[in-house]
């Protein structure tokens, strides 16, 4: 049997699973708030085009209309400065061989709940990786922290001196790219960095970091906690928007149960 | 219909002035508004501010009308007032003034918006703006349940302090992004506030929280601001005028679509009934100046619309009342020197021009100054705010 047959045989049976980790579009969905001189991230909104009436009788749509990082969405290099001249940048331009591949996911909940600031370290990586083998290559890492479970306010965490939710440290995501050759890294949070990522050095590190090297970001994500920590396949494919730096999307993952 | 000189009687009291034309020639007070003075025929007739003393001469009281609007509202006094300055006139009689009793005559628009000449007692009564009359003829919010729509404003919790402190029965306020925290919360909350999920520029919150208290909500205030400072060339895009507009023109649109209909069914719903919307405009609305130009431009969108809205409306007898206001003090306004307009100035120009039930307030001096000007000649006021540049 092909690879692709065994894989359709193990969907049919249930032996895998899809996994949707992505938010609902809501309008209330909390999107990342900049100072306020700065230009800002447009929340999702929904007019009626119709609905079964005098404006259509038959049938129902909606125009909508959103940022290219409102929800749970994908980074592509182009959207920071550090990306800002490497070839084949943008959503678009990205070869979809890279939509797909493997994912592992490490888990920082009992550090994200004793710690809201907390900084994943490189020492968190090596742990996981005593237990489950090495990080493969190109490979999705999550960072799990449950985050996507909070509501409300809470969400953002924001404070007179901005939001504070967790992320992973400047180090961290420089052993990821440099030593583990990652596809991308993503969050349960409104970015791939701390809340409190803009004071470090460089500021938004991961940002920083990931797309200066041609990597991806995913953010907002949700149902981390039914992945296993590795043998998952994530496939988190961009809308094709010319230039965009980036795409609301729906992330799904494909789960093997042992 | 009123002839066109009978209008300025109505514009007067649009915003709560008792006005009547007077000859230029002769010195006459005309009654009724006229084309040519009663006693020497000039035309020369600017409308002057009337003194509103006078004492009440007869009553009569209407027992029939063909009109549906007096039918339900008989028995109505009328009387014939002698004003101090000589006119005759005709008008309403307030329920504490009887026959030779010392008047104060008020100008008021009523529920057609068509201005009305009402013969107040001369001193206060106690409760005088709570007989049927008065709460027909104005939209005071006492026992009235209120809707401000942006609780996060920093004009919020005067506004709605004003509001409970002259006896409005509720005030809901909306509140937009929940998940993002905000300073004027807990002051609303503290002064009685109910906070309602609102976000002007999401129909369907808006459609939603009209469906929760559409059909109580007497008074609504659209106090909802998006603005950024600069004109079109330092703007640089469309980006911050997408949000002045969605919020401060489309905003507008939305509630009115959803709140009005309801608003305008419960116009007529008893003395506590459904009675006033109201728009909280920047004076820019009138004549745009750069600095905050592309602001402005969303403010004259919004006036525009709320000309048709209070046409739309008058059928029901549900009013709209326009304040027009400077830059207030507030962060981004920051670069603008004084005057600027507080919170509680502002909010006490709202609640007295909700009191008289006018259609046009002019909150502060720079409001002020400007609609003079604006009056006397649109385009010098133009050049004048935009310094007349000689150019190149």
């Amino acid at each position: 049997m092909s690879s692709l047959s065994e894989l359709v045989s193990g969907l049919a049976s249930g032996d895998v699973r899809v996994v949707d980790l992505t938010h609902t579009l809501d309008p209330d969905f909390p999107v990342i708030i900049l100072p306020p001189e700065f230009g800002q991230c447009a929340r999702f909104r929904m007019e009626e085009i119709s609905a079964y009436d005098h404006r259509g009788p038959a049938w129902k749509w909606h125009n909508i209309s959103l940022s290219e990082h409102t929800g749970t969405h994908f980074d592509a290099p182009s959207h920071w400065v550090s990306g800002r001249d490497l070839p084949s940048n943008s959503v678009d331009a990205i070869s979809a061989q890279d939509f797909v591949g493997p994912v592992v996911v490490i888990n920082c909940v009992a550090q994200s709940d004793a710690d809201e600031d907390y900084e994943m370290s490189v020492q968190d990586i090596t742990e996981w990786e005593k237990k489950h083998g090495a990080i493969p290559p190109r490979a999705w890492v999550l960072m799990r922290t449950d985050w996507s479970k909070r509501s409300g306010a809470a969400y953002l965490n924001m404070r007179e001196d901005g939001p504070h939710s967790p992320g992973p440290s400047p180090d961290a995501i420089r052993f990821l790219i440099e030593e583990r050759n990652i596809r991308g890294f993503g969050t349960e949070t409104v970015g791939t960095d701390a809340g409190q990522g803009s004071h470090a050095l460089p500021p938004y590190p991961a940002h920083y970091y990931l797309h200066g090297s041609g990597r991806y970001g995913l953010q907002c994500l949700s149902g981390l906690d039914q992945l296993p920590a590795t043998g998952a396949i994530l496939i988190a494919a961009p809308l094709k928007i010319k230039d965009g730096t980036g795409s609301p999307l729906r992330v799904l993952a494909l789960v093997e149960d042992a | 219909m009123r002839s066109r000189a009978a209008l300025g009687l109505t514009a007067a009291a649009a915003e709560g002035r008792l006005m009547l034309q007077r000859c230029t020639e002769c010195r006459t007070w005309q009654y009724p508004p006229r084309d040519a003075c009663v006693e020497c025929l000039s035309t020369d007739m600017p409308w002057q501010d009337l003194p509103p003393t006078g004492e009440l001469l007869a009553e009569t009281t209407v027992q029939t009308s063909p009109r549906l609007y007096y039918r339900e509202r008989i028995p109505w006094r009328m009387g014939t007032v002698q004003m101090n300055e000589g006119p005759v006139i005709l008008a309403h009689i307030h329920e504490d003034v009887s026959v030779r009793a010392p008047i104060r005559l008020a100008a008021h628009l009523d529920r057609s918006g068509q201005g009305v000449l009402v013969a107040m007692p001369r001193d206060p009564t106690p409760h005088e703006e709570d007989t049927a009359l008065m709460r027909e003829l104005t939209a005071d919010p006492k026992h009235r349940r209120i809707l401000l729509t942006d609780a996060r404003a920093p004009n919020a919790p005067a506004i709605a302090k004003a509001l409970l402190d002259a006896g409005a029965a509720i005030v809901f306020a909306g509140e937009a992004e929940t998940w993002r925290p905000y300073p004027t919360r807990a002051p609303m909350q503290e002064i009685g506030v109910d906070l309602m999920p609102l976000d002007v520029t999401d129909t369907q919150s808006v459609q939603t929280l009209a469906g929760e208290i559409g059909g109580k909500t007497d008074i609504l205030i659209n106090n909802a601001k998006f603005v950024r400072a600069g004109g079109v060339l330092t703007r640089g895009d469309v980006g911050f005028a997408r949000d002045e507009m969605d919020v401060n023109y489309f905003g507008l649109m939305r509630l009115a679509q959803a709140f009005g209909p309801g608003m305008c069914a419960r116009a007529t719903d008893g003395v506590n009934s459904a009675v006033a919307w109201v728009n909280l405009l920047h004076i820019g609305a009138l004549a745009n100046t750069p600095d905050y130009g592309v602001f402005a431009a969303s403010q004259s969108a919004a006036y525009s619309l709320s000309q048709s809205l209070r046409a739309e409306f008058r059928s029901a007898g549900l009013r709209v009342m326009n304040v027009f206001s400077g830059p207030p003090e507030e962060d981004w306004f920051q670069t603008l020197p004084p005057p600027k307009i507080l919170p509680e100035s502002l909010a006490g120009d709202i609640l007295k021009g909700l009191q008289a039930g006018v259609e046009d307030v002019w909150s502060g001096d720079i409001a002020k100054d400007v609609r003079e000007r604006f009056r006397r000649d649109p385009k010098v006021l133009e050049r004048e705010l935009t310094f007349g540049g000689d150019g190149p």
